[in-house]
């Protein structure tokens, strides 16, 4: 073995430039174990097991379905009503929950991140692959769904070439999520009021994004507003995401350039931001 | 041999009090000191860490200047009293918390054990548990695989590999964590006290195996513990920390001593009693009662060691019946361990003649247990009266280094802890 290669040195602080993805590397057998416990946890010991998955969104397109579309009468862009809100929700949950899980990695994982160091970086990471396993099986479910109204009750969607671009949207909300709840959970070390204001934020900002309603809708009811609805990256992502699978949503190459350049700023100052408390949170937590 | 770790003016401060009231304008206040060039407003020079002494900042030197080198393949134990600074020394070292300023500089992998089973799911097998908890600790899967094996062995528990770890018994996941994190690969292993898990037994396959890690693999070991018997079996020199400063650095047995000494000094610093004058009458004075140190100036003894007690005292006219002796109290049990005089033995009353008198005894060595005792003096005329009747006390703290019990060195109960004599035999009773 080669000792000059495993020369180390600590200091008090480093160079915010060095987002330490070598390191990152060398751990990513933890990556797949920690995803491999968050999965196998989560059912153990329940009796419906992986069907958990499953319900929960089941549900809030139900209750979607009743609430927004039969009661308050929003449009649906045209579409059967629960697969435009089954769309909607698959997409925003992910999101979602890679935001408000990550947000509250270092109180959460405060024990562990107090006896032994790797890179903390792996937990968020972790957060996000295991959240994707949950996100395959609603994915599963929205298939589901399409396949219901396509072939028994011959409603009229089809796929487009956008869906093409599927494994870009996934990749795209990940890193949004995960770039978001990085710099939350950087700051709830410090200041705790923040993972408040991450509860109702997550769910106010659904009603800012087009999960309820199409954006054409809020284009046609608030002209001068809509361009709020415009600048928030999801609504790139939950439309694009409509628009590929069942061909009604806008999308546009400039949004989802758009959307992609935020996303990268996001992230890259996530995780400058996180890297930065990690050398310190465990005297303040 | 080239330094395996190599520590520059380290310090590390803290934030006493309350954080979160008031951080928004303290942050922006370091902040702009930072940008104009000016040192922190709020790390002040010169403050050291005496918990008890209220200081004027709420910020506080929990390490302060620390220099030293550790050589490769040698085993460092760090002593110090609760608070001197010992557990922030090493998570610095590990990696968990930054740096004030300085730097540390090594050769190696690292491997830190402040905790076993960190990250251990009591829903997960022994078996995920253990490829968990490596990972956890900086190894890759292979090298797990690789040792899978010798880590199921060592901590016994093949029969319950695909077990969920939460049905383990207490001991049992003791051990498996230890074994995981004692097989890491690592050229510098860095381990606080969690050695006082476990039985008897497994301490003692541990400390085998940290033996072995240190010396025969030539690894470098850095063990922190209260439990001096263990630092002075396992490591061949010490750093004793003493109010975030590094007060000796230097063998264990020095360090051993020097802390010792120092550690009961403020508390109990009285060896001796100087008696007054009530306590004397027209035919004999008392004068002093004193016990021999085993460290300078501490009521630290040795357990292996007996304990010297010295009565000083001047008879005037003859006296019969005079009896001079004394207890020994647990105060932790409030029982009396026993009470001795110096003519125990003797078959009838004989006087003391005028003169200076010295009288000494010994409270054996191998008899009390660890802990704290105090003797009081007993002193009278018979059917006479008192001189000094548990007015009085001196207080001892027993301790064992190399005593009975050196190989297990856990913890007995009761107030004594005799030397037994045992004799094996082959045969049938």
């Amino acid at each position: 073995m080669n000792k000059q290669e495993l020369k180390w040195e600590i200091n008090p602080s480093h160079s915010l430039l060095d987002l330490k993805l070598g390191e990152l590397w060398a751990y990513r057998d933890l990556l797949i174990l920690l995803v491999r416990r968050d999965f196998v946890s989560f059912y153990k010991q329940t009796i419906l097991g992986p069907l958990w998955f499953f319900i929960q969104p089941l549900f809030t397109t139900i209750v979607f379905t009743f609430v927004f579309e039969n009661l308050a009468g929003i449009s649906t862009d045209g579409l059967p009503g629960p697969l435009f809100y089954m769309a909607g929700i698959t997409a925003w949950n992910y999101f979602a929950d890679c935001l408000t899980k990550t947000s509250t990695v270092f109180k959460d994982n405060a024990p562990i991140f107090g006896k032994v160091y790797f890179p903390r970086l792996i937990m968020p990471l972790s957060i996000v692959v295991s959240n994707l396993v949950r996100f395959a099986v609603q994915l599963l479910l929205f298939l589901l769904f399409m396949a219901y109204f396509y072939f028994i009750t011959g409603a009229h969607f089809q796929l487009t070439w956008v869906v093409l671009l599927f494994p870009i949207l996934i990749i795209l909300m990940a890193l949004l999520g995960l770039g978001l709840g990085m710099i939350i959970s950087a700051m709830t070390t410090k200041y705790r009021d923040l993972s408040f204001l991450v509860t109702f934020g997550v769910q106010l900002l659904m009603y800012g994004t087009t999960v309820i309603y199409p954006l054409s809708a809020a284009i046609d009811r608030y002209p001068k507003y809509s361009w709020i609805i415009k600048l928030n990256p999801m609504t790139t992502l939950i439309e694009t995401f409509r628009y590929g699978f069942l061909g009604k949503g806008s999308f546009s190459l400039e949004s989802l350039g758009y959307t992609a350049l935020l996303t990268v700023v996001i992230l890259l100052f996530g995780i400058v931001v996180f890297n930065k408390v990690e050398k310190n949170f465990v005297d303040t937590v | 041999m080239s330094n395996a770790i190599k520590v520059e003016n380290l310090s590390k401060a803290y934030q006493l009090g309350q954080i979160g009231t008031g951080t928004v304008s303290r942050d922006l206040e370091r902040w702009f000191a930072r940008i104009r060039g000016k040192e922190d407003p709020f790390l002040k020079i010169g403050e050291t860490n005496t918990q008890n002494s209220k200081s004027t900042r709420d910020i506080v030197w929990s390490l302060r200047d620390i220099n030293f080198e550790i050589e490769q393949g040698k085993a460092v134990g760090v002593i110090g009293r609760n608070g001197a600074g010992k557990s922030t020394l090493l998570k610095i070292l590990s990696k968990i918390t930054a740096p004030t300023t300085g730097k540390i500089s090594g050769q190696g992998r690292i491997a830190s054990l402040l905790e076993v089973g960190t990250g251990f799911h009591p829903e997960l097998s022994g078996r995920e548990n253990i490829f968990l908890n490596g990972a956890i600790l900086g190894m890759r899967k292979k090298e797990i695989t690789r040792k899978l094996d010798e880590i199921v062995d060592f901590a016994g528990i093949e029969r319950y590999l695909d077990t969920p770890v939460k049905r383990y018994s207490s001991g049992m996941y003791v051990r498996l964590a230890f074994a995981v994190a004692a097989h890491l690969e690592s050229e510098i292993l860095i381990v606080d006290e969690v050695l006082a898990v476990g039985d008897a037994e497994f301490q003692k396959k541990c400390l085998g195996k940290m033996g072995e890690v240190s010396k025969g693999e030539g690894r470098t070991v850095l063990f922190v513990s209260h439990n001096m018997s263990m630092i002075n079996q396992l490591c061949s020199s010490s750093i004793y920390l003493k109010n975030g400063m590094l007060e000796l650095y230097s063998s264990t047995k020095k360090a051993i001593d020097s802390y010792l000494a120092e550690s009961t000094a403020t508390a109990h610093k009285n060896l001796e009693i100087v008696f007054n004058e009530n306590e004397s009458n027209e035919s004999v004075q008392l004068n002093v009662f004193k016990m021999e140190a085993h460290f300078e100036n501490s009521s630290d003894f040795l357990s292996s060691k007996d304990v010297n007690v010295q009565f000083g005292f001047k008879i005037f006219e003859k006296v019969l019946g005079l009896r001079i002796g004394f207890e020994i109290v647990s105060p932790s049990t409030d029982l009396c361990v026993f009470r001795t005089f110096h003519d125990d033995d003797y078959e009838e009353m004989l006087a003391f003649e005028p003169g200076e008198y010295v009288l000494s005894a010994q409270i054996p060595k191998d008899l009390l247990n660890i802990g704290e005792y105090f003797i009081y003096p007993t002193i009278g005329i018979h059917n006479i009266k008192w001189l000094s009747f548990k007015t009085h006390q001196l207080h001892l703290n027993i301790i064992n280094i190399g005593g009975v019990n050196n190989l297990y060195s856990d913890e007995r109960p009761g107030v004594l802890a005799p030397k037994i004599n045992w004799n094996i035999n082959h045969g049938k009773i």
